[in-house]
């Protein structure tokens, strides 16, 4: 099915509050095989001028997929998941996400469009802490092949 | 030592970066991102629905990929903008080896405040899995 214009813009609800770790942070360094010591020690972090361990520029992806399900499970999105890759990926990084933020995850459908029979839905996810500081914000471009 | 944007024109080169990437790392990705898509870690599943084999996912194609950057940069924390575009996927073999990822990046824009674009060249199998992969960093 094609993806209704109309989808563009609509907002869904703010996510509960994750509250991020620095183990998370770590083992997801780890994950990259990324030594690099502002990820796991804090007396490292803060000689590099952060308050605490900061994560790696892509670990913003942990919150965002699951904010991002919101809009694929939405029906009036109507979007074939088993058809669906992962078209294209932006992070936009206000400041470095940290140990100890407390990050609400508040998805939009910033853009839809048919292409060559593909859909392509573009999701954006503002992560901000819980007193409204901007963190990052995310765009994931999935494409269902082959749908429209 | 982290460059200084006086340091730094169109055209510097970053160190070339090559990484491994095997079944065990997909395994340790799926869990720390937490994205089970079965098609990283089932050769089955992805057979069945077109692919190669069992592929890494596209986020830690990106996420080694960014190293190069961060590592030039001296901080992951002056990563400012990162986005990348999934060309090809990259086929995981089942032995001990696994996928070689090989990362060139070159400054290819100066930008205001300090700020420099890096745009990287993935190749994995002798193809670019990355079609775009540019990173914006706040140097100095």
């Amino acid at each position: 099915m094609t993806l209704d214009a109309g989808l563009v813009g609509r907002s869904y609800p703010p996510s509960a509050v994750y509250e991020v770790g620095r183990e998370k942070i770590a083992e997801f360094a780890t994950a990259l095989a990324d030594p690099d010591p502002v990820h796991r020690d804090p007396a490292a972090a803060r000689a590099a001028g952060h308050p605490d361990v900061i994560a790696p520029p892509t670990f913003a992806i942990v919150l965002s997929l699951g904010a991002a399900d919101v809009v694929v499970e939405d029906p009036e999105v109507g979007l074939d998941y088993s058809r669906v890759v992962h078209g294209e990926q932006r992070f936009t990084h206000h400041r470095p996400i940290r140990a100890g933020d407390r990050l609400v995850a508040t998805a939009t459908i910033d853009a839809v469009k048919t292409v060559a029979g593909n859909d392509m839905l573009t999701t954006r996810v503002d992560l901000a802490t819980e007193d409204g500081e901007p963190v990052c914000t995310t765009r994931s471009m999935l494409v269902a092949r082959g749908t429209a | 030592m982290s460059p200084r944007p006086a340091d730094v024109e169109v055209g510097t080169e970053l160190p070339e970066q090559i990484s491994r990437v095997t079944r065990a790392d997909l395994v340790r990705y799926a869990g720390a991102s937490g994205d089970f898509n079965v098609i990283h870690w089932n050769e089955r599943v992805a057979r069945e629905v077109g692919l190669p084999g069992v592929i890494a996912h596209g986020m830690l194609t990106a996420g080694l990929a960014v190293r190069a950057v961060t590592a030039w940069a001296g901080d992951p924390g002056a990563v400012v903008e990162y986005q990348v575009r999934f060309s090809r996927p990259v086929v995981v073999p089942d032995d001990d080896l696994g996928a070689e990822l090989t990362v060139r990046g070159r400054v290819a824009a100066l930008l205001e405040d300090g700020r420099v674009r890096v745009d990287l060249t993935v190749i994995s199998g002798g193809e670019k899995v990355l079609s775009l992969a540019r990173a914006v960093v706040a140097l100095g």
